[in-house]
């Protein structure tokens, strides 16, 4: 357990100690670095703090990310701050490590989904994608990708023909993130725009022939 | 006395539990219920003298009102059936206007709403007026008495199971229920997710799962994760109103649509569904059988085969995999990536059910543990590591998609289903009207794109927005989903900040008014509870006080002359000595003068840490000194108590 809780909490030190920031403990009234999860002292879960996604899971900032590293800090830091953990405790330990789950689930789920990880990543470097996609609606390439793939959908008559579709968004899907993540080293807002907004309706396509492929067999 | 025990972070069994009482697992059942206790992590089922562990979930009310819950209460059903209730979990957290749809066999008459209150079903059984949530509280009730019969010791505490298909007003409930009983639900856990529990650690199970759970009134299908400790449920699907009583029902309409006799009152259609699920029994062996169906004065006989039933109960069954379906392709997993599929739940008993997962799956499914006490051995499981530590790690995900009424009665999602909990998601909102100054919030569950075809949780408004343009307030709405399932929503208004913030229970939940009352009259030592629960929170938060004094004296005492710290140990010593004693004011107190008599202490560590922190020192080196520290302490610790 110990050095479970050890490597779990490196991360979070090297990210807090930048700024070292010391606050006081809740509990014990004693020194802790803003970000620590637990009071070095006397060990009482703090709260999660401005940490961002990748600080707080401990993994390098960047589109390209381990995703086994990723769960593996994830499941670590649950074991630790998940409410299971604080079921008789004190109410205030109770809502901390609420706050602390929350939080790392919000990480998790973001980092852990090449499409989220993305907008966050650009919203990171200051570049906010629409939640409707209007950024490069105006792009000529990808309307008419889009409306041609949407015509096929429609078209499409037989449960094969929509798996099809979907195997072809899914390829379109892996090119995608290659190029996000070539974009991702580079400082070219619009391009990552670009490509995030083609992702996004790449993505609402596969889950739409996934979708219709439900309906034909609840036809059926 | 060890009160200093310093825990490494994610151990932390409470400092001031004692043996006096033991958390036990309920897995709450439509048809039946189940009592588990596990100890040292052997689970154990709780059984009556003559080896019987399922309770019928069948309650009969005497004249007086006083319940009768189990075995007895089900054995009145036929006789006295105006005055015993069965299957009441279908109604948990339900509304009248559900009534129609979910109860179709319903032989109560449904109270009307008073007081304008809460909108929750309220039943007229043999002349009392009761909720489902009092019903069930009695079944709870009786639960609770019948393990501390068996166990011989206090039970006050317990992990209770609840279909992952339920929604949040069920949930409320059913925690409300167990208020009633005097049980403080440690958790309330998803039936699937405890029977995996159950099995990954019973069998060691490694790998995706599958649970089909089949009960007597619900159906929940669960995927899981389970490796190295880790129970990570990706999706999760259900019906709350599809069980083995639809099997009964289907079998006695079948019946009863050749019956010849006068149109069988509310007592007949409880005695055809009676001899219906024998017939459902005998025939999950046998494959052909007669019965004697006596209805009143009359008596006729039907036959039927296993072929016929299973026509009569294909429909159903079906409804069940293509649920299984939805939930596959929600986690885009494929059936032949399922590794096992485990049955819960005594429907799963019939050879149909069995037979199509198996077909689905293309594997035969699993059914080692018992499918009626498995979910009661994983709550028991769970309430063991809840209260005595563990380092397993159960991740769950919300069943149904959480929304906000927009405009044209459309729903917005914010939070969807199987997000892992517990979750907290914002959305930002504005007004629509010029010089608008209040809003109201519509909280709905479910998947449908209009607000009145998903489930109306809660309705409330957030007034005092100043007055603006239409378009200018910024209204952020929050949704939290903790990790029993339940949901808070708060509203706040981002330039004044003025907030709203409701727990989500007004609906078709019980106000705090109505529960106190229900509090009042079912506990018989009502108030006795209270002040138990009160010093038991005191003793807690005493706990952690000390320990957190103890630990600091432990890594900063050098800070200390010896007068000033001779002087904390007493106040600690009066804080322990009041913890010993049974008065929640003295205990409240030792702690406030204990924190104010290390304020000076406290100032002087944080002195040092900020120093520290601007010499550069690092964290890691604090951190080893801790435990050095700790150790060293833990010898002082045992020097003192040898020297006690």
């Amino acid at each position: 357990m110990q050095a479970t809780a050890d490597g779990a909490a490196k991360p979070e030190t090297q990210a807090a100690a930048d700024e070292r920031i010391v606050q006081a403990c809740w509990s014990c009234q004693g020194p802790v670095v803003s970000g620590e999860p637990f009071c070095p002292s006397c060990k009482a879960v703090q709260a999660p703090g401005q940490a961002d996604h990748f600080q707080r899971l401990g993994v390098a900032r960047g589109f390209e990310v381990d995703t086994a590293a990723l769960e593996k800090a994830y499941f670590q830091l649950q074991r630790q701050l998940h409410p299971d953990r604080f079921a008789t405790r004190t109410t205030r330990e109770k809502t901390l490590s609420q706050q602390q789950a929350t939080s790392l689930n919000d990480a998790y789920e973001t980092l852990k989904d090449p499409l989220k990880r993305s907008v966050y990543l650009a919203h990171l470097m200051g570049l906010d994608v629409l939640k409707e996609g209007c950024n490069a609606l105006n792009d000529p390439v990808i309307l008419m990708e889009a409306m041609e793939m949407r015509e096929a959908l429609a078209d499409a008559e037989t449960a094969e023909e929509v798996g099809d579709l979907t195997r072809r968004a899914q390829g379109d899907i892996a090119d995608c993130e290659a190029e996000l993540a070539d974009a991702f080293h580079g400082t070219d807002l619009d391009r990552i725009g670009t490509l995030i907004t083609r992702l996004k309706y790449l993505r609402k396509l596969a889950d739409e022939t996934r979708f219709r492929r439900a309906q034909m067999r609840g036809r059926a | 006395m060890a009160l200093l025990q310093i825990y490494e972070p994610g151990e932390t069994p409470a400092p001031h539990e004692g043996d006096h009482d033991v958390a036990v697992g309920i897995d709450l059942g439509t048809t039946n219920s189940v009592t588990a206790v596990s100890v040292d992590g052997t689970p154990e089922v709780l059984r009556d003298e003559d080896g019987q562990a399922l309770v019928p979930s069948v309650v009969a009310y005497a004249p007086d009102g006083s319940p009768i819950v189990g075995g007895l209460a089900k054995n009145l059903l036929a006789m006295r059936p105006d005055s015993v209730v069965s299957s009441i979990k279908r109604l948990m957290g339900r509304g009248i206007e559900d009534i129609k749809t979910v109860a179709g066999h319903l032989p109560f008459t449904v109270e009307p709403d008073d007081e304008g209150g809460s909108r929750m079903v309220r039943l007229n059984v043999g002349g009392h007026r009761l909720t489902p949530v009092e019903i069930s509280g009695h079944i709870l009730t009786a639960l609770k008495e019948r393990a501390e019969e068996v166990l011989s010791r206090e039970v006050t505490r317990a992990v209770i199971t609840v279909p992952a298909y339920f929604d949040d007003a069920a949930r409320t409930a059913t925690k409300d229920a167990a208020r009633l009983a005097g049980l403080d639900v440690l958790r309330l856990v998803n039936e699937p997710t405890a029977a995996a529990l159950a099995y990954g650690l019973d069998k060691e199970a490694e790998g995706l799962y599958a649970v089909y759970d089949l009960g007597g009134g619900t159906f929940d299908i669960s995927l899981l994760r389970m490796e190295k400790g880790v129970f990570q449920v990706l999706a999760t699907g259900g019906d709350a109103a599809l069980g083995g009583d639809d099997f009964d029902h289907a079998i006695a309409e079948h019946f009863l649509k050749d019956w010849t006799g006068e149109t069988p009152g509310a007592g007949a259609v409880k005695q055809a569904i009676a001899t219906a699920r024998e017939v459902k029994e005998a025939l999950s062996a046998d494959d052909a059988g007669t019965w004697e169906l006596a209805l009143g004065g009359e008596s006729q006989t039907f036959s039927l085969s296993r072929a016929e039933f299973d026509a009569l109960i294909e429909p159903l069954v079906a409804r069940t995999l293509r649920i299984c379906e939805d939930v596959l392709e929600d986690a885009e997993v494929t059936p032949d990536a399922v590794k096992g599929v485990v049955l819960v739940g005594g429907s799963t008993r019939v050879p149909l059910v069995r037979a199509k997962v198996a077909e689905l799956f293309g594997r035969e499914p699993l059914a080692d543990i018992d499918p009626d006490e498995v979910v009661a051995v994983g709550a028991a499981l769970q309430a063991e590591a809840l209260t005595r530590g563990s380092d397993t790690l159960l991740l769950d995900v919300t069943p149904l998609s959480l929304g906000i009424e927009t405009m044209g009665g459309l729903t917005e999602k914010i939070i969807p289903r199987n997000t892992p909990i517990p979750v907290a998601k914002a959305q930002e909102f504005t007004t629509y009207q010029d010089g608008q100054t209040a809003m109201a919030v519509h909280v709905v569950q479910g998947e449908r794109e209009m607000v009145d075809q998903n489930r109306s949780l809660a309705r409330f408004a957030l007034r005092g927005i100043p007055p603006m343009t239409a378009g200018a307030a910024r209204i952020r709405v929050t949704y939290a989903v903790d990790a029993d399932g339940l949901l808070t929503v708060s509203a706040r208004e981002e330039t004044t900040g003025t907030e709203q913030s409701i727990e989500v229970k007004p609906s078709y939940g019980l106000s705090e008014d109505e529960m106190s009352q229900m509090l009042y009259d079912s506990m018989k030592h009502a108030k006795d509870d209270m002040t138990q629960r009160i010093l038991a929170e005191a003793r807690v938060e005493a706990g952690r006080a000390i320990g957190a004094v103890r630990a600091a004296v432990g890594v900063d005492g050098d800070l200390l002359s010896d007068d000033e710290r001779a002087e904390i140990e007493a106040l600690v010593g009066a804080a322990e000595a009041a913890v010993a004693g049974t008065d929640r004011d003295a205990i409240n107190a030792a702690v406030e003068k204990l924190e104010e008599g290390t304020r000076e202490f406290a100032e002087k560590r944080m002195d040092r840490g900020i120093r520290a922190a601007l010499r550069g020192v690092e964290v890691e080196r604090l951190d080893k000194a801790t435990r050095d520290r700790e150790e060293q302490q833990d010898e002082t610790q045992k020097k003192a108590e040898a020297g006690d």
